[in-house]
C-alpha cells in the first residue's frame, strides 16, 4: 500500500505566553522557531495547515524567519506537540505514536548539534544503536556514510575538528545512519559557504534519486528552486500557495518589482504612482516605495520624477524579474530574507 | 527501509552504554571534580586539626561516612545536572536521543540510572582514600552490604533524580545563584559533618534538617559503614529516601519533559 509520506490536517499551533511569574521567561524565538505572530500574548506559529507530500518526493517548505517552517518540523519530527489538527509522518500519527514516528524519520536540525563527547563515527554507531541497530551492521554503514560524504579522514577526529561544512555532512550521516523511511532538514545550508552549499546540493540530489522522501525547510529562493519537486510557501503560519517551482513562477506577477528607495518616509505618493502608464500596483513602506510594472525601462525615470515632485531624493534603486521571490513580494508584500 | 521491532530496554541499554563510554574517557577528570572538595574536607578536620588536637580524634568516625555520602549524592546530582544545562541550554546535543524510538522519560530514566552509577563510582573513590587521610577508624566495617546497597542505590538515585530537575528547571543563567542557594546550605545542614543526634542540643535545627535529603544519605552511610555510632534507624532511612525518589523522579521528569517538547 502507498501511503503518503507526510499529513497534515488544519494543524496548528500556539505557543501559550507563559503567566508572568518572576524568573520565568516568554518562549525565546528560538524555542518558537523564531516566530513572531502576536495574539494578545499567545504566538500562533501555524494556522490550519494542509498538507500532503507523497512518498519519494523532494518537498519544500519556503518562507521567511518567523513563518512557521520550524514549528512545521518540529510537530512532524515529533518535538513540538500540536494545539490542534492531525497530522501523519510514513502513515503512523504524530500525536498518537510518537516513539514509532520516529523509528522511521531522520533529521537534521537547524544548527549543527553533534554529540561533542563522541568521535566523529561514534556519533554514528551510538545514533544506529538508539534505533535498535545491532552494533556490527551500524559500524558497517557508519563507514559507508563517512565514505560517501567525504569524511572519512575524519573518522576518528573530534567533532570540534570539523569544519561548519564537515559538521552539516555529519549530520545528515547521522540522519541516514539508521535508514529512515522519510528525511528531515531544516535550513541544512545556512552558514555554509557557496561550496559547501552546492556540495550539499549534490548530496541531496543524490539521496533523492535513491528514493527518499525529503522535507526541507529553506528561506532560500534559489534552494527551493533547484531542489524541490513541490514547494509550499508560507508566512505568518499560513499556506500561501503549494505548486511545482515551475508553476509558481509562473503565478508571480509578469512585472518587474521596482524598489526605490528615497531619504525620507515617501506617504502620499502612491495615488500619483499608480497613475503612471503600466504600473499595475503601488505600496509604500517607509521611505521604500514599491512598484510592480511591465515596462521598467519607462517607468523608473517617472518614479524618481514623481520624487522630486516631493522634494525626495533616490538613494537607492532595486529591480526583481519575475521570480519566487517576486512572487512571495506579491503574496505577502515582504522579503523572503 | 527496515523497521526492525526494538524492544526499549535494548534502546535503553543503548543509551546507557553511550554515557558510560563518555564517563569512563572522562574518569579522572571527573573524580577530581566531584571529590576534590570533600577530600579537602578530610585533610583539614580529618587531618590537620585532629593534628593539633582541636578536633577529638573520634570526630573522624562521624565524618567518614558523611564524606562518603557527600561524594555520592553530589557526584550523582552533578552527573544529570551538569549535562542538562548544557545539552538543553547551548548545545541541543541532546536532541539526538530524544530522536530515539522509545518515550523521551526513558532518556530522562537512563540520565538517572547513569548518575547513580557515577555516584557510587565516586563514593567508592573516596572512601579509601580518606580513609588513608584520617589513619585508623575504629568503627568502620564494610560487611554490612544489605544496608550499604541500599543506601549507595537510594540515595545516588535520590541525587541523581534532583539533578535531572535542578537541571531542566532553571534557566542556564541562574545556575549559579541555584548552586548557591540550594546546594551549599544542603552540603552544610545535610549532617554529613556531624551526626543527627548530635542535633539534639539544638531541637529546632533537628528537625529542620529533615527536609534535607542529604541528611538520610549521611545517616544512611553511618548506619551502613559505622553501625556502632548514633544514627537514625535503618528502616527510617531506607523510606524517606524512598519518598525522595519518588518526589524528585516526578518533578524530574516534569521539568525534563518541558524541555523535550514543546
Amino acid at each position: 500500500m502507498q501511503e503518503n509520506a507526510i499529513e497534515t490536517r488544519a494543524l496548528r499551533k500556539v505557543y501559550k505566553a507563559p503567566p508572568q511569574k518572576r524568573g520565568r521567561r516568554a518562549p525565546s524565538p528560538a524555542r518558537t522557531g523564531g516566530a513572531p505572530i502576536l495574539h494578545g500574548k499567545d504566538v500562533v506559529a501555524l494556522d490550519a495547515l494542509d498538507l500532503t507530500v507523497p512518498q519519494g518526493e523532494f518537498f519544500g517548505l519556503l518562507g521567511p524567519n518567523g513563518a512557521g517552517k520550524t514549528t512545521t518540523i518540529g510537530i512532524l519530527t515529533t518535538r513540538v506537540i500540536a494545539t490542534a489538527g492531525e497530522a501523519s509522518v510514513a502513515g503512523v500519527s504524530v500525536q498518537r505514536e510518537p516513539s514509532r514516528v520516529r523509528s522511521r524519520i531522520g533529521v537534521v536540525p537547524q544548527r549543527p548539534n553533534a554529540d561533542r563527547s563522541l568521535t566523529v563515527v561514534e556519533n554514528l554507531v551510538f545514533h544506529a544503536s538508539y534505533f535498535g541497530v545491532p552494533r556490527d551492521v551500524a559500524t558497517k554503514r557508519a563507514d559507508e556514510l563517512l565514505e560517501k560524504f567525504s569524511l572519512t579522514e575524519k573518522r576518528d577526529a573530534k567533532v570540534e575538528a570539523l569544519s561548519g561544512g564537515q559538521q552539516q555532512r555529519l549530520m545528515i550521516a547521522r540522519a541516514l545512519s539508521h535508514d529512515p523511511r522519510v528525511l528531515f532538514l531544516d535550513e541544512p545550508t545556512v552558514g555554509l559557504d557557496p561550496q559547501a552549499r552546492l556540495a550539499l546540493w549534490d548530496i541531496l540530489r543524490d539521496l533523492h534519486r535513491q528514493g527518499r522522501t525529503i522535507i526541507m525547510t529553506t528561506h532560500y529562493m534559489e534552494e527551493a528552486d533547484q531542489l524541490c519537486e513541490r514547494l509550499a510557501i508560507i508566512d505568518q503560519g499560513k499556506l500561501l500557495a503549494l505548486d511545482t517551482p515551475a508553476k509558481l513562477k509562473a503565478q508571480a506577477p509578469g512585472e518587474t518589482v521596482i524598489e526605490v528607495t528615497f531619504d525620507a518616509p515617501v506617504d502620499g505618493i502612491v495615488p500619483a504612482v499608480q497613475a503612471i502608464d503600466g504600473v499595475s500596483k503601488a505600496e509604500a513602506r517607509g521611505a521604500m516605495l514599491r512598484v510592480f510594472s511591465e515596462r521598467r525601462g519607462e517607468t523608473i525615470p517617472l518614479l524618481i520624477a514623481a520624487g522630486e515632485e516631493r522634494g525626495l531624493a533616490v538613494k537607492d534603486i532595486h529591480l526583481d524579474r519575475p521570480s519566487l521571490e517576486t512572487l512571495f513580494i506579491s503574496l505577502t508584500g515582504r522579503k523572503l530574507s | 527501509m527496515s523497521e526492525p521491532n526494538v524492544s526499549t530496554a535494548r534502546i535503553f541499554l543503548a543509551l546507557l552504554r553511550r554515557d558510560i563510554t563518555v564517563a569512563r574517557r572522562e574518569l579522572v577528570f571527573f573524580l577530581i571534580r566531584t571529590t576534590i572538595q570533600p577530600l579537602l574536607f578530610v585533610v583539614i578536620f580529618g587531618f590537620l586539626l585532629p593534628k593539633m588536637g582541636i578536633v577529638g580524634r573520634n570526630y573522624t568516625t562521624l565524618m567518614l561516612p558523611g564524606i562518603v555520602a557527600i561524594s555520592l549524592a553530589m557526584s550523582g546530582m552533578m552527573a544529570v545536572m551538569l549535562p542538562m544545562i548544557v545539552d538543553f541550554g547551548q548545545t541541543k546535543e541532546i536532541e539526538d536521543r530524544l530522536l530515539a524510538p522509545i518515550p523521551n522519560q526513558v532518556v530522562a530514566i537512563e540520565k538517572i540510572v547513569n548518575g547513580t552509577i557515577q555516584g557510587i563510582i565516586a563514593a567508592i573513590f573516596v572512601l579509601p582514600v580518606a580513609r588513608l587521610i584520617m589513619g585508623p577508624i575504629n568503627a568502620l566495617t564494610l560487611t554490612n552490604v544489605g544496608p550499604l546497597l541500599v543506601v549507595a542505590i537510594l540515595g545516588g538515585a535520590a541525587f541523581a533524580a534532583m539533578g535531572l530537575l535542578l537541571g531542566t528547571a532553571f534557566p542556564p543563567q541562574q545556575v549559579g545563584m541555584m548552586l548557591s542557594v540550594i546546594v551549599a546550605p544542603m552540603m552544610m545542614f545535610g549532617c554529613a559533618y556531624y551526626p543527627w543526634r548530635g542535633l539534639d542540643a539544638i531541637p529546632a535545627m533537628k528537625w529542620a534538617v529533615l527536609v534535607n535529603p542529604l541528611v538520610y544519605v549521611a545517616e544512611g552511610m553511618r548506619a551502613a559503614i559505622t553501625p556502632a555510632t548514633p544514627h537514625m534507624p535503618l528502616l527510617a532511612i531506607a523510606s524517606a529516601l524512598l519518598l525522595i525518589n519518588v518526589i524528585f523522579i516526578f518533578l524530574g521528569l516534569k521539568t525534563f519533559m518541558k524541555r523535550a517538547v514543546s
